[in-house]
């Protein structure tokens, strides 16, 4: 279940006076069953990179392959591709329109064609894997509170049993509390069910926590795209593109200056602490 | 794609006319779409075309920008062209049926034509000189006088620059929600009228929700910074005529005054 996109280009406006570069010559392969973390600054290409790998952006050239098929060619079953690559997108609670929650979530399934029982089978499965109990199934989706709708509009796309799920900032707007269980079900998601994640985030703490790659798009170009730990070397480089890394990666940084002996790819605070622990272990074994 | 849709239809670049006041345009394309009625025959309607290829070379807008215009009016123009062609009474050129081509009716229908394309392509060069905002502006300040009958000018303008600073965003929010919905297999394209018209529902109702969610965001926003209407309301950029409008007022009247007397 890979994706390959090939030097995908993007124009915005194209043949106008506003003619502009979305993305510039973008290439990758992402593998099944990996958890990459997509990262750039504002207007750095990343949304619209994700709506390619679903086909709802048509690049203006290159190629983009689904299990090896061009999703270009002729006749290629594009609604099929949008049932297997799930993609949540920012604030998805906003395509919400059904009069309940269930109804809501039956909306995809209901697209592919599936009968009735299936319909509502993979429903259930959708709402019972994003955490929402069954007392809120039969309200109205407008009545919930912004974490619960988020989920019933993740657990929308999750009725599709995508085999890729892409998540545009799935915790903008949360508090962390909502953000930390969003998260912890995507992890599980990713675990449990083998499914491969792409995961657009500001956070840095986040995607160094769940990520094991990274990809770093800056002014619609890939700049980097390596394990977290390798990327956030680069704490300099992704400063001077807006970002930055995880804070414990500057403690860390700083401890290091001052001469404590940690070792210099620290990037989420379990990490930190162990290694701490360990060096005071072994001082107070020596004292 | 819902994005190509053009609606204040500003092209930003820099010349005389997108600097003129928006007074100035204003009362120009008036005084154009008169003339357009007053004029009668070759000579009139050749100054009216000479008028307009001047303001088209000022405005520096590539030409092929003034004629996205006319498609909206294409349908209308071959109804009106075509009436006026056959049913117009007259030395008769040849017969098809109870149709008959007359030369009254090919005047009549070629000059019919080229008002209906100048009228079109007359205001397209304002709409795409003119913000939307820079527009409104200009019609609350020409049209402040209403206010002494009771005509709420300010308030109804107000709500024409946010009704026209809103389209944007709303076509932007289509293009987001039709896209959430594509990726959760909604088809908007296929089926028949009746399936068409349902495939609508999970667009146009997240789109209500979002239009009255920024709107009530708006109406806070704007008490919270004191609005209360136009009574006593200064202007940040008051609009302040310059030598160039003048110059423009000139020229329309000689404008106008040449086709009147040719």
């Amino acid at each position: 279940m890979s994706i390959r996109a090939e030097h995908i280009n993007y124009l915005y406006g194209e043949g106008t006076a506003f003619e502009q570069y979305a993305l510039k010559d973008v290439s990758f392969e992402i593998g099944d069953g990996q958890f990459v973390g997509l990262i750039g600054h504002t207007g750095s290409g990343k949304s619209t990179l994700i709506q390619h790998l679903n086909g709802l952006l048509r690049a203006s050239s290159g190629k983009i392959y689904y299990n090896g098929e061009d999703i270009y060619q002729d006749g290629y079953d594009m609604k099929g591709l949008r049932s297997r690559v799930g993609l949540v997108f920012q604030y998805p609670e906003h395509q919400l329109f059904e009069v309940d929650v269930f109804s809501d979530v039956c909306f995809g399934p209901g697209n592919q064609g599936l009968c009735r029982e299936e319909i509502e089978e993979r429903a259930r499965e959708a709402l019972c894997l994003v955490g929402l109990e069954e007392r809120f199934w039969t309200q109205s989706p407008f009545e919930l509170s912004g974490g619960q709708k988020r989920r019933v509009a993740i657990a929308g796309v999750l009725a599709m049993r995508p085999e890729v799920l892409i998540l545009d900032e799935p915790t903008a707007g949360l508090d962390p509390r909502g953000r930390d269980e969003i998260l912890d079900e995507i992890s599980a998601l990713h675990k449990e069910k083998q499914m491969t994640i792409v995961l657009v985030s500001h956070s840095m703490e986040d995607i160094a926590r769940y990520a094991d790659r990274i990809l770093v798009m800056s002014h619609g170009e890939k700049l980097f795209d390596a394990p977290p730990k390798e990327v956030f070397r680069h704490y300099r480089e992704l400063e001077r593109i807006g970002l930055a890394a995880p804070q414990i990666t500057y403690v860390v940084q700083k401890l290091r200056e001052e001469g404590i002996p940690l070792q210099e790819d620290i990037t989420t605070v379990e990490e930190a602490k162990a290694a701490i622990l360990k060096l005071l272990g072994k001082a107070g074994s020596e004292a | 794609m819902i994005r190509e849709i053009t609606l204040g239809q500003y092209y930003p670049v820099d010349s005389v006319l997108h600097r003129l006041d928006p007074r100035t345009k204003l009362f120009g394309t008036m005084v154009f779409i008169v003339s357009l009625f007053l004029a009668d025959g070759l000579a009139a309607y050749g100054v009216a075309t000479l008028f307009l290829v001047l303001v088209i070379r000022l405005s520096r807008v590539p030409f092929s920008f003034m004629v996205r215009g006319l498609k909206a009016i294409l349908f209308l123009l071959l109804i009106s062209v075509s009436f006026n062609l056959f049913l117009t009474p007259g030395t008769e050129i040849f017969r098809l049926g109870f149709l008959k081509l007359t030369w009254e009716g090919l005047r009549l229908a070629g000059f019919m034509a080229l008002r209906l394309i100048y009228l079109v392509i007359g205001s397209s060069v304002m709409t795409l000189t003119t913000t939307p905002n820079e527009l409104t502006d200009g019609l609350e300040k020409s049209m402040g006088f209403m206010n002494r009958v009771g005509v709420p000018v300010h308030e109804i303008s107000m709500m024409m620059s946010i009704a026209l600073r809103f389209i944007p965003i709303l076509v932007e929010e289509t293009d987001k929600i039709m896209k959430a919905q594509m990726a959760r297999g909604a088809d908007f394209e296929s089926g028949n009228l009746i399936q068409k018209a349902k495939s609508m529902v999970p667009l146009l109702v997240p789109l209500f929700i979002s239009a009255f969610r920024r709107a009530t965001d708006l109406a806070m926003a704007m008490e919270a910074r004191c609005y209360h209407g136009g009574a006593g309301r200064t202007k940040m950029k008051p609009l302040r005529y310059a030598r160039r409008d003048y110059i423009g007022y000139l020229v329309y009247l000689v404008y106008l005054a040449a086709v009147i007397v040719i």
